[in-house]
């Protein structure tokens, strides 16, 4: 997670600027390819549709991202590769989802200050439950197989299998309706004020979605490049044996960052649960196919590039799905293997696979 | 010649031996030992099924490699033949047609995936593969004027293969084990009523041709596999998965080899995919593209045991027949449980699955050989205790190798 050199330095001025276009290219892929991708859609729609869809994108992004986070960080720092990690966003989401239906049942008066801080216990709870979950699955399900992939793969599924099984024997095996509060409804209408892109309608939803998700991306950058924390845990991405010398017990770390990971899923679910407003056990199967693709585009244990990752899957979603609604899943995945035939490690690798 | 049949690779296990040998009869027998239709279909499934993981397994098991892709395979089979025969009508050249375009299909995607695996790495395959399959059942599903969507395709097959077609005018008789035998429980005093009560007339018609068909194919294509992996490329094979540095360091081409053994299985799992289209005569993305199925396959190969084809034929038996009766039996088991109460949810019917995950988890952990692993683990122990007479050394040594048969399949 070195910081990328500027290219625009003083003895890079005088060159053309299509070398300049290549330099940008080789340095920062990540925003090479956001630029592309965002630019491009702008020359087949309405300006104003454009607008919405970006908006919506960058919330599914942002949402995507608290799901990926976790998987990315569990592989970047412990060389472990969760594929249970859909059961823990499917857990999040049935327990935002109980929370949010007792209280809003309780207080139906519909204020809005009752209604929006309905969210906050219900995220805190997704929070908590999928954060016990990850303690537990670490113990018994991750600790033996550390360091062997292969079973890893196996066991995690297995694991997965076992989650979403107890899943639907709590809470049944029919989808659930979320209910999203009142406030949270509808769209901020703007204006005509901008140029351009002329007046659009926000969905409120989307717009907090967004900014969750740029708060927890700030936070997480914050911990890991500021803090003590972040220095042990980019030091145990680096040379997990070093670290263990210098006296640090990094199996703590490890389960911290692992239980810190699946808590960030259980939020990322809890959003989707009240995004989509129904839920089922499998949800979280289909999601990791997203999750999957976000963690490969921007190179596996990589957070930064799982923010740029999270996010272009979500603009590209959005853009296809409006363009040709059925070739949305094809044109991710289409992404992907594009940019693994460009960098085989990913848009922001960070370590060796 | 058992020699050349099996290729030298016996099952190794006397209790092994004995239970493959009464799957093989059973299968052979099949539809003159069960009547019913539903029993008549799980034959079916296992034949197919068999295949599968067999070829599943010659990655998996022999070569480490982890693909999620194996059903996007499976179904490219399956909707080939339907596609080609709702396109064409009815007839046997619909069929190899269909068979001919998916084969030429699953070959061009498996190369695909072979060489992207040549990019990057082998955990990477394991995701690439899983995306990529996602990405395939969604276009299936979506492709809805082709694919039929979600209802899926009905197969016409000719009339050869269809019930109505009846090769012999004469009955046969068949002997039906399950009445027999619940006979023998309920009431052992009357053998010669019981016997009686389980002969039952079996008429042969196309069907059973048709599992016929998918039977002699199904030991054709797993003695080519046993063939396969006892041959010298097989040898690399294992190579690669115990230490793919030094395979490489010995002159081999691994990345050749790894994307050999992606296209062979991908093949396998095509015809298989033709011949379930064939027997099950309906396809639709449920049943041969998603990804619990995918799971399922990986659950038989790992509970069989991994690295051993001799694992992926009980693998794939038990648990079809888990799948299909197991539900039975957790109704009866929670018949006596107060209905609503957590326990009776816990082993409600439709909670077979979260038995089969404990299991397929603890059998990771403890017999990660799987069922044939260990049945052989436990053979070589009693034949090394006949052996050696309290020789410490040998004796450690045995336990030597029993260890490492614990980390990776045994093979001698």
């Amino acid at each position: 997670m070195s910081a990328p050199q500027d290219i625009f330095d003083a003895d890079t001025g005088n060159r053309s600027w299509w070398e300049r276009l290549r330099a940008f290219r080789q340095d920062k892929p990540h925003l090479f390819l956001l630029l592309i991708m965002v630019v491009i859609p702008l020359f087949l729609m309405p300006s104003s549709t454009w607008a919405v869809l970006t908006l919506s994108g960058l919330a599914m992004g942002a949402m995507l991202f608290l799901m990926a986070s976790g998987m990315t960080l569990t592989f970047g720092l412990m060389n472990v590769l969760n594929l249970a990690h859909g059961s823990f966003i499917s857990l999040g989401a049935f327990a935002g989802a109980t929370v949010l239906t007792m209280w809003l049942n309780d207080y139906t008066s519909g204020s809005l200050w009752v209604n929006l801080l309905a969210v906050i216990p219900a995220l805190l709870f997704a929070l908590v439950v999928a954060g016990l979950l990850g303690v537990l699955f670490e113990r018994l399900v991750i600790r033996p197989v550390y360091g062997d992939h292969l079973k890893q793969i196996l066991v995690t599924v297995g694991g997965s299998i076992i989650v979403m099984e107890l899943l639907q024997v709590i809470w049944g095996s029919n989808e659930i309706p979320v209910p999203r509060p009142e406030a949270l409804r509808g769209a901020l209408l703007i204006s005509d004020a901008i140029p351009i892109i002329g007046g659009i309608a926000l969905e409120k939803y989307r717009l907090l979605a967004v900014i969750l998700g740029l708060g927890v991306y700030a936070l997480m950058l914050w911990v890991i490049d500021r803090t003590r924390l972040g220095i042990l845990i980019r030091a145990g991405v680096e040379n997990r044996e070093m670290v263990e010398v210098h006296g640090y017990r990094i199996r703590l770390l490890f389960l911290a960052v692992f239980v810190a990971g699946s808590a960030l899923a259980g939020i990322g679910g809890a959003m989707w649960a009240m995004y989509r407003e129904i839920i089922t056990a499998h949800m979280g199967e289909e999601l990791m196919i997203s999750v999957i693709v976000v963690i490969i585009l921007g190179g596996l244990g990589s957070v930064r590039g799982c923010f740029y990752g999270a996010v272009l899957v979500g603009l590209i979603n959005l853009y296809v799905g409006y363009l040709e609604p059925r070739l949305a899943a094809v044109a991710t995945v289409g992404l992907m293997v594009a940019v693994l035939m460009w960098r085989p490690q990913g848009l922001i690798p960070v370590i060796k696979v | 010649m058992l020699k050349t049949l099996l290729s030298g690779d016996y099952p190794r296990s006397r209790p092994l031996t004995v239970v493959l040998l009464l799957m093989f009869l059973c299968l052979a027998l099949g539809p003159f030992l069960f009547p019913g239709t539903r029993a008549f279909s799980t034959l079916g499934m296992i034949c197919v099924f068999v295949i599968v993981v067999a070829s599943y397994d010659l990655m998996l098991g022999y070569t480490h490699i982890v693909s999620f892709a194996h059903t996007m395979f499976f179904g490219i089979g399956a909707y080939g033949v339907a596609m080609t025969m709702d396109a064409m009508g009815k007839g046997f050249a619909p069929i190899f047609i269909g068979l001919g375009a998916s084969l030429l299909v699953s070959l061009l995607l498996a190369l695909l995936l072979g060489l992207l695996s040549l990019r990057v790495k082998a955990i990477f395959f394991a995701l690439v593969t899983l995306a990529v399959a996602f990405a395939f059942l969604s276009l299936v599903t979506q492709l809805y004027h082709i694919t039929g969507g979600e209802d899926g395709l009905r197969v016409r097959v000719p009339r050869e293969l269809g019930p109505a077609f009846k090769p012999f005018d004469g009955e046969l008789r068949g002997f039906s084990i399950t009445t027999f035998l619940t006979g023998l429980f309920t009431d052992p005093g009357n053998l010669g009523e019981v016997w009686r009560e389980s002969v039952f007339k079996a008429r042969i018609t196309g069907r059973d041709l048709m599992y016929y068909i998918t039977f002699f194919v199904t030991v054709g294509v797993f003695l080519f596999l046993l063939r396969l992996v006892n041959s010298p490329f097989g040898r690399v094979l294992q190579a690669i998965r115990e230490n793919e540095f030094r395979a490489q360091a010995l002159g081999y081409r691994t990345v050749f080899y790894r994307t050999a053994v992606v296209i062979i299985s991908a093949l396998l799992a095509t015809l298989a995919g033709v011949l379930f289209a064939l027997i099950n005569r309906y396809v639709n993305p449920e049943n041969t593209l998603n990804f619990e199925l995918m799971v399922f396959i990986l659950l038989m190969c790992v509970i069989g045991g991994m690295g051993t084809l001799y694992g992926s034929v009980v693998g794939a038996v038990l648990f079809l027949l888990a799948q299909n009766y197991l539900q039975d039996v957790l109704k009866w088991l929670g018949g006596g449980l107060e209905p609503g109460s957590l326990l009776a949810e816990l082993v409600g019917p439709e909670r077979w699955l979260l038995w089969f995950g404990l299991l397929f988890v603890l059998s990771v952990y403890f017999f990660p050989a799987g069922i044939v692993g260990q049945l052989r683990l436990w053979a070589g122990r009693s034949s090394s205790r006949k052996q050696g007479n309290g020789d410490d050394t040998t004796a450690a040594g045995e336990q030597e190798s029993g260890n490492k048969g614990k980390d990776g399949p045994v093979v001698s």
